[in-house]
């Protein structure tokens, strides 16, 4: 019997000189669910990210995974315990071969050298990067090195993988075979999954909550086809796409 | 040009080569970990130099142990510089990183003049390092063999460990993207301190071949190899490794070739034209002969 981890979030608030980008938000989550994290630009999505995974200093609130309190550690010492994340701009590395960017993510949180490279191969061929694994990451495709990026996030064994803007720069062929493949980890890899996406159509088919910021607030969470159809949530949008 | 001369140059570059490949890959060594350039490199040599020299002088150790003790002690100043000087300030800022390390380098040098002594001392060197060796005609101090063959070792053993170690593939990607490897998990001070032992332990191999060619050690000697350092790099590229390999080969290259076809008159301007060299390169090419990886973005 596996038990399930919780990741949770309480009253975290972060402003940048007297902006308040993230603005007591809190939310949970559990291993086996996909949160989905929406709102307009600059409603402080990736600011949650970075507070979340310790890349920024929070100016208070709790963050922890069960009895981690790791909104308290150093940013490198968070994949320990089980949080690792994608970037919305591709932050692998250029010159090292593909298994070798997915071992660092094994390598990172102490797995060894072996056991890595295992893990490595078997991530890249589950994501279909099988046939490139020895080449430099720099010679693939966007769409492969946002799955390259996937492949070291997961190396890493995490129990919650943050997810930011993992379609972004993809057509809508290339999302939808993403779609298909985060799709099953949940289950598969008994993680838990935030996801930070503008396109709609994979949040909506993805995630089995949703999560809304608007100027850093929380303004409506819930399951997407409640959300969908809150106003303050249509209005958000509406207004930004306005202005 | 006939076959012996031929030969003799590229015994000449190659050695030369050498020596310079390994100077300057213990500069970007560290300068690929934590984007400092280290002023106090110069001074690593003259620490291993000066162990050289008191245990050469006065110690009966055979050579094979005062080469040991004298690499040991640059990969020490190189791991404890890190740990006093660096470590405290890395936090803050590049600038100060560099400032630091020319504050490093100015108190080992009045260290040697104060404690030492601000004159040369004469560095004993092993009699088969000169032994004169005959290939194919040609009459080459048996230590000129000895820095290609010891290069060849080193580049190699480099390469595997780089290559097939978790430590290697960790700093790889640290050296990339610093960072993104830290997220990752990868110890950050544990990467910095590395870098720094391997670049004092180049700076004691360094030591050797140097002082065996010059026969002396002095508390300013750090300065020329520093030089050289940076003019390999500026040739081969700051931002990779293999670059700064090839830096130091083509470097020596270009030495030597300034050496055969400048008129007498003009020779002791060589290094003019060197410096001139390398301006074209900073001008035409700044990023080097190889590019390696630049990584500007943020954190997204």
């Amino acid at each position: 019997m596996e038990s399930k981890s919780t990741f949770s979030v309480k009253e975290l608030n972060k402003s940048f000189a007297g902006l308040k980008a993230v603005d007591n938000v809190s939310l949970h989550l559990e291993t086996g669910e996909v949160l989905g994290l929406i709102g307009p630009n600059g409603s402080g999505k990736t600011t949650l990210i970075n507070l979340m995974t310790g890349m920024l200093d929070k100016d208070s609130g709790h963050i922890s995974l069960d009895s981690h309190n790791i909104g308290e550690m150093p940013a490198y010492r968070v994949p320990f315990y089980g949080l690792v994340r994608t970037y919305q701009t591709i932050r692998i590395f250029k010159n090292l071969s593909c298994l070798e960017n997915a071992m660092i993510g094994a390598l990172g949180v102490g797995t060894k050298h072996r056991e890595a490279a295992r893990l490595a191969v078997g991530l890249l061929e589950e994501l279909g990067l099988g046939d490139k694994i020895d080449l430099p990451a720099q010679s693939l495709t966007f769409r492969d090195q946002r799955l390259l990026e996937i492949a070291r996030a997961l190396a890493a064994q995490p129990k919650f993988m943050l997810l930011d803007e993992p379609a972004a720069g993809l057509n809508e062929e290339e999302t939808d075979e993403l779609l298909s493949l985060l799709k099953p980890m949940p289950h598969s890899k008994k993680i838990g999954i935030i996801i930070v996406e503008h396109d709609m159509r994979l949040i909506m088919n993805l995630c089995n909550r949703l999560h809304v910021l608007n100027y850093g607030k929380t303004i409506a969470e819930g399951k997407p086809e409640d959300v969908r159809n809150n106003p303050e949530v249509v209005k958000a949008y509406l207004g930004s796409a306005a202005s | 040009m006939n076959a012996q001369i031929l030969l003799e140059f590229a015994i000449n570059v190659l050695s030369m080569g050498s020596l310079y490949a390994l100077i300057s890959l213990g500069l970007v060594f560290v300068f690929g970990i934590c984007k400092l350039v280290n002023y106090a490199y110069g001074e690593f040599i003259t620490v291993s130099a000066y162990v050289l020299y008191f245990l050469g002088v006065f110690t009966g150790l055979p050579w094979l142990l005062v080469f040991l003790f004298g690499i040991l002690a640059g990969v020490a100043v190189g791991f404890f510089s890190e740990l006093v000087a660096f470590r405290p300030f890395r936090e803050r800022s590049l600038d100060a990183l560099l400032v630091t390390s020319f504050a490093v380098s100015v108190i080992l040098q009045r260290l040697f003049q104060l404690g030492i002594s601000p004159r040369s001392k004469a560095v004993p060197v092993p009699a088969f390092f000169n032994m004169n060796i005959q290939i194919l005609g040609v009459i080459t101090p048996l230590r000129n063999l000895l820095i290609i063959g010891t290069t060849v070792v080193l580049l190699t053993v480099l390469v595997l460990i780089m290559k097939y170690t978790t430590l290697g593939v960790a700093m790889r990607g640290a050296s990339e993207n610093f960072v993104t490897a830290r997220l990752m998990g990868v110890p950050a001070n544990l990467m910095i301190s590395v870098a720094f032992i391997i670049s004092g332990f180049l700076a004691g191999v360094v030591a050797i071949f140097w002082s065996a060619r010059t026969g002396s050690v002095e508390p300013m000697m750090g300065g020329t190899p520093l030089l050289i350092g940076f003019i390999a790099v500026v040739i081969g590229g700051m931002h990779s490794l293999p670059g700064s390999v090839v830096g130091g080969y083509v470097y020596a290259f270009i030495s030597n070739v300034l050496s055969l076809t400048l008129p007498s008159s003009l020779l002791s301007f060589r290094d003019a034209f060197m410096f001139a060299i390398v301006i074209a390169f900073l001008v035409l090419k700044p990023e080097g002969l190889l590019r390696g990886n630049y990584q500007e973005e943020r954190v997204g």
